[in-house]
Order: C-alpha cells, then sequence, then structure tokens
C-alpha cells in the first residue's frame, strides 16, 4: 500500500525540529561566547577562534584577530566553559524532567522529584557546615563529591522505600516516597543550617545556583555522567511513548514495564546528581523545557527528548547572559533568571498555542 | 489463524481468587464472549491471558503455553484492548496505532519503514485517515474506539482479547464497533475473546458464550443454550425475558415487576 503517508508528528517533521534547534543552540552559543563583562570586542571573537584552527592562522591563511592573549584568555579560560557547561546542566536537567515526566505520566514532575537535589543540597550544606568554604585547603573540592554522593543516597533509599510497598509496578508510590524524602532531607539541612548561621550564605548562594565559577574541570567532571545518561535515555525514547498508554497496556504491547521504569530513573538521576552537585540547584529548567518542547513540536519521546537536550542547553546558555552582563560586576543568581525569563515565555506561548488551536 | 486454550486457570488479586480453574479452548477463528456479573472474573481473565496479571494455570496458543513466551512475542499472539483504554490527549491517531507495532520493534530500535507502512495500511483500511493527525483528545468515543481496534491490528495477533470494547459508547456506535471487528475477523480469521455486559450483543457476535460466576464458569455453550432466562435468572438475579427471533438472534429483554 503506497498511500500518502500520515507523519508520526503533530506539527510536521521532527527532524527538521531537531536541526533547528541545533541551529540555534549554536547560535546561542557562539552569543554566549561573545558577549560579557571584559574581554575583546564581540566581533573578534570569531576571527580570534578561526585564527587557532591550524591551517587557518598566521601559518596559513593569515586570518588575524588582533585578541591579545590577555583577551583569549577571558574568552577561553571564562566564558567558554561557563557556556559549555551551561549547555550541559540546562541540557541534563530539562532530559532528565522530560524522562521523569514519561516515567511517572505526571506532567509536574521535575528531576528534583526523588530527592537528588535535596540530597545534594544537605551534603553541600554539611561540607560547607563542617569546613567552611574558603579555609579549605584540599586537593580537591569536596563540595561536588559529597553533594554528587548524598544525591544519588537519597534517589537510592526513595527508590528503596517506594520498590518496597510495591512501587516498581505502580508509580505512585514512588513519587510519595520521593516527597517523604525530599521533605526529610530539607528538614536535616534546615536544623543543619539552623545551627550554624555563619555559613547560610554561602550554603544559600551554592542552592540558588551558580555556573559563575565554572572551569574546564567541572565540565570534565560532568560529562562522563551526563553522557552515559542523555545515552541510555535516548535509547529509550520510544519505551517512554508506550508507558503513556499505562502500565497494564504497555506490559501487553510487550513493554517490561518495571525494569524501564528503572533504567530510566537510574540515568536521569545518575546525570541530575551529577550537575547538581557542580552547578547547585536550577530550578524551572528540568520542569518548563520539556513542556516548551511539547507545546512546539508535539508530544511523542522520540521528538521530545532530542530536542529537550538541545532547547534546554540553549535555554541555560541564554539564562546566563543576562546573569553576568545585567550588574556586573555582582550576579544575579541564574535560578532566579531562569524563572525570570522561562515564565513569562512559557505562559506566552500556552496562549498562543491555545488560541491556534 | 490461532487458536487459545485455558488450562485451569486461576487468579488471585490479593488474597480473594478471582478467577478458579477456569478452562476452556477457543478454536481459531472463533469468538467466545464471556458474560456474567460485574466482578465475575471476566476482566481477570483477560489481564491473566494479556500478561497483565499474574495467574496459575496455563494459557495456550496453538498448543503452546504463552508464559513460556517471551514478553514481546507473547505480545505479538494476543492483542488486548482494556475496558478504559489509556488515549493520551495530546497523542496523534497515528502515533497511538504505531504503539500496537511495539511488540515486532527491538528492544533498542526505532519504528521502520516496514512498520510506518503497516500503520497507515491499518488506517487506511479502517478508514480513519482523516484521525491520523489529529489529537487523542479531540475525538470523540466512537472514533477513539475505533482507533483502539486499530492500534490492536496493528500488532498483527491473531488473537483478539476485549474487555467490554462497547460499554463507553452509544447503540449506533457499539454496533459500528462490533460490525469492525466481526469484519475484521472474517478477513484475517482472528480468533477473538470478548467480555461483553449487553447480552443481546454478546449473543449476536458470539459463536459461543461462557457465563461466569464469582470466578467459576457456570455455563457454557452455543447463545441460545446459555441465554435461558432460568440461567440468567439464576446468576443474574434478574427476571429476563428471552426472546429468539427469526433469524436466530437472542434478545434478552429485563423485566420489571409490578404488584
Amino acid at each position: 500500500m503506497t498511500g500518502p503517508s500520515h507523519p508520526s508528528s503533530a506539527s510536521g517533521h521532527p527532524r527538521l525540529w531537531v536541526i533547528a534547534s541545533i541551529v540555534v543552540l549554536a547560535a546561542v552559543a557562539a552569543a554566549g561566547a561573545m558577549i560579557g563583562p571584559a574581554g575583546p570586542d564581540w566581533w573578534r571573537v570569531p576571527l580570534a577562534m578561526l585564527e587557532r584552527i591550524p591551517l587557518l592562522g598566521a601559518d596559513g591563511l593569515g586570518i588575524s584577530s588582533g585578541v591579545t592573549e590577555r583577551e583569549w584568555s577571558i574568552v577561553w579560560d571564562i566564558r567558554m566553559p561557563r557556556v559549555v557547561l551551561a549547555g550541559i546542566v540546562g541540557a541534563m536537567l530539562s532530559l532528565g524532567g522530560a524522562s521523569y515526566q514519561g516515567v511517572f505520566r505526571n506532567p509536574l514532575v521535575d528531576p528534583y522529584l526523588l530527592g537528588a537535589a535535596a540530597g545534594g543540597g544537605l551534603g553541600a550544606t554539611l561540607v560547607i557546615t563542617t569546613f567552611g568554604r574558603s579555609g579549605l585547603d584540599w586537593p580537591v573540592d569536596p563540595v561536588p563529591l559529597v553533594a554528587f554522593v548524598f544525591a544519588l543516597g537519597t534517589v537510592a533509599v526513595t527508590y528503596a522505600v517506594g520498590a518496597s510497598f510495591g512501587g516498581l509496578r505502580t508509580s505512585g508510590t514512588l513519587v510519595l516516597a520521593g516527597v517523604a524524602m525530599v521533605s526529610l532531607m530539607t528538614a536535616i539541612q534546615t536544623f543543619v543550617l539552623q545551627r550554624n548561621s555563619d555559613v547560610v550564605r554561602e550554603v544559600y548562594n551554592w542552592i540558588l545556583g551558580r555556573l559563575s565559577t565554572a572551569t574546564w574541570s567541572d565540565v570534565l567532571l560532568v560529562l562522563p555522567y551526563v553522557s552515559v545518561s542523555a545515552i541510555v535515555l535516548g535509547m529509550h525514547r520510544r519505551h517512554l511513548d508506550v508507558l503513556r498508554v499505562g502500565d497494564d497496556e504497555a506490559i501487553a504491547l510487550g513493554v517490561p514495564v518495571a525494569r524501564v521504569r528503572l533504567v530510566v530513573v537510574v540515568a536521569a538521576t545518575l546525570g541530575t546528581a551529577a550537575v547538581v552537585a557542580v552547578s547547585g540547584l536550577i530550578g524551572f529548567v528540568g520542569l518548563v523545557v520539556p513542556h516548551m518542547v511539547r507545546l512546539m513540536a508535539g508530544s511523542s519521546y522520540r521528538v521530545v527528548i532530542p530536542l529537550a537536550v538541545t532547547i534546554g542547553a540553549s535555554f541555560l546558555i541564554l539564562a546566563d547572559i543576562p546573569g553576568r552582563t545585567l550588574s556586573s560586576p555582582a550576579e544575579v543568581p541564574i535560578g532566579v533568571v531562569t524563572a525570570f525569563i522561562g515564565a513569562p515565555f512559557f505562559i506566552v506561548l500556552l496562549r498562543t498555542r491555545q488560541v491556534s488551536r | 489463524m490461532s487458536s487459545i486454550e485455558f488450562r485451569s486457570v486461576d487468579v488471585r488479586l490479593g488474597r480473594s481468587t478471582v478467577v478458579s480453574s477456569f478452562s476452556a479452548v477457543v478454536p481459531s477463528g472463533s469468538w467466545l464472549g464471556l458474560i456474567g456479573p460485574n466482578g465475575a472474573g471476566k476482566s481477570s481473565l483477560l489481564r491473566a491471558a494479556a500478561g497483565v496479571v499474574a495467574h496459575r494455570g496455563q494459557v495456550l496458543v496453538d498448543g503452546a503455553p504463552l508464559d513460556l513466551r517471551h514478553r514481546s512475542r507473547r505480545a505479538a499472539l494476543v492483542a488486548y484492548v482494556p475496558q478504559e483504554p489509556t488515549l493520551p490527549d495530546d497523542m496523534t491517531g497515528a502515533e497511538y496505532v504505531m504503539l500496537g507495532r511495539s511488540p515486532h520493534i527491538g528492544y533498542f530500535s526505532m519504528p521502520g519503514r516496514g512498520d510506518r507502512a503497516m500503520v497507515d495500511d491499518v488506517i487506511d483500511r479502517l478508514g480513519l485517515g482523516a484521525f491520523a493527525r489529529r489529537r487523542l483528545g479531540a475525538l470523540s468515543g466512537g472514533e477513539r474506539q475505533r482507533l483502539v481496534i486499530a492500534r490492536a491490528l496493528a500488532t498483527e495477533a491473531p488473537i483478539l482479547l476485549l474487555d467490554e470494547p462497547t460499554s463507553a459508547l452509544d447503540i449506533g456506535h457499539q454496533q459500528q464497533a462490533l460490525e469492525l471487528v466481526a469484519r475484521l475477523r472474517d478477513d484475517h480469521g482472528l480468533t477473538v475473546v470478548s467480555a461483553m455486559h449487553d447480552l443481546t450483543l454478546a449473543g449476536m457476535y458470539s459463536d459461543r458464550l461462557v457465563l461466569l460466576h464469582e470466578g467459576a464458569m457456570v455455563a457454557e455453550g452455543p447463545v441460545a443454550e446459555v441465554l435461558s432466562a432460568d440461567t440468567l435468572a439464576e446468576f443474574y438475579g434478574v427476571r429476563v425475558t428471552v426472546h429468539h427471533e427469526a433469524d436466530g438472534t437472542v434478545v434478552v429483554v429485563p423485566r420489571r415487576d409490578r404488584l
């Protein structure tokens, strides 16, 4: 039968969306590298990059940007890691959010649901209150490591509690176990903070989320976890679509529901815990970017998963630009900016889509 | 073309036994209607055959136990339509029908050209082209039910398990949906097992009926035998009149006692 085909997406061609979103991501990343306090003129930055590619610079074509080594170091050592880390964090949070929303069949879920953020926050708080932030002279910063371990540990306990009440076949108990664990972790954190009020500001800065201190080593620290997470989640995007009709029907369609749920939760948690460890709690991205994607390109996870990566990355890179330029040299916390940009944008998107439907 | 056989199937939910030692053979290409009052175990029996709930005893397809099959092979043999299927509002008709291809797609694979052609074919055959790109939330009950049947058909399973396929439909759409199943059964040689509330409809479409009561089979046989006023009175606790029309249709009419 070679009749006209019926495209599987509501809004046309998913591949076009992915390509368009990659173009946007490249543009936003370039803007992130070009804009910022100090540093060279913005238009010299692309030239400086070309100059450093073999055969294009002084040895070959002779492209010359006129950017000094000091200016280049601002671009390469300060702006670029920040742009790349913002991209990775934004991609991971929205990917984690989309996956959690799929696996729990709940649109109000974000990647912090099972306690990754609350656990990470408690871990960071304990390190900062115990050792102080600045007086520390360790070879490795313990805050992200402990935050990472606590984040994973909290989710593991949530999962064990949920599963012990039969939570693997139904997602409801797992969500409730998450709510309980988040409250517990937050309560402990509040208690610890209250007894160490001198470091409240330090901890608060961590909680609000920060990309300002990003270095290439932060990028290398999270990249393996985020890559593994993204690959695993990407491979399960078809299963997330089947899960949308509910556990029973998915089982009848041959999907190993409990196993898929476990694998997706583990993968999403691993990546989320890693980005929480280096960037603190950046709200809004994980909850809302997946919905932006659905409103734009349709709700099939085969489109939502790749677009959550590219649009999540673009969103956070974009949100970070006003954060570092607006009230320079002071920084607006990234978590505040994401909500400030994201909420109105989301409302407009929701409105236009409803009118056009 | 495949037959399905139940061999002393027990289903327990929690501590209560909802189906006990149910045995029946449904020959290839035939339609077995499951009737019985609410809570008789009709749905549980279908869910057990679909692999959704655990059971004891055996369900065999063409003589081979389903439990020994890989889950995707099982799903490719037995298509299950629940009483209240979940149709996500923002999924399109074509995406929904594509879910039926799941048993045929490898764990890490995506739908291929063959799967898309199959989905297009099913959509065309059922005259659902107009709904392929529309969101499920915007469709009527009858349209949704046809898409659910299309999804079941896309699995290419030779056995169709229908749990109250018409309970949410008006009388016209009830008949439309059942006619569709009957036509597909004739075209593809499907074997159908359906649980149905409406005794007249159950009798019209089934080759044989099984009456379940509290998890046990209490009557089994040709339609006219099972739908007798005495049997129904005993197990449904109602007084009914059973009419036999000239064309063989059995009509069950409830009666109201006036004193």
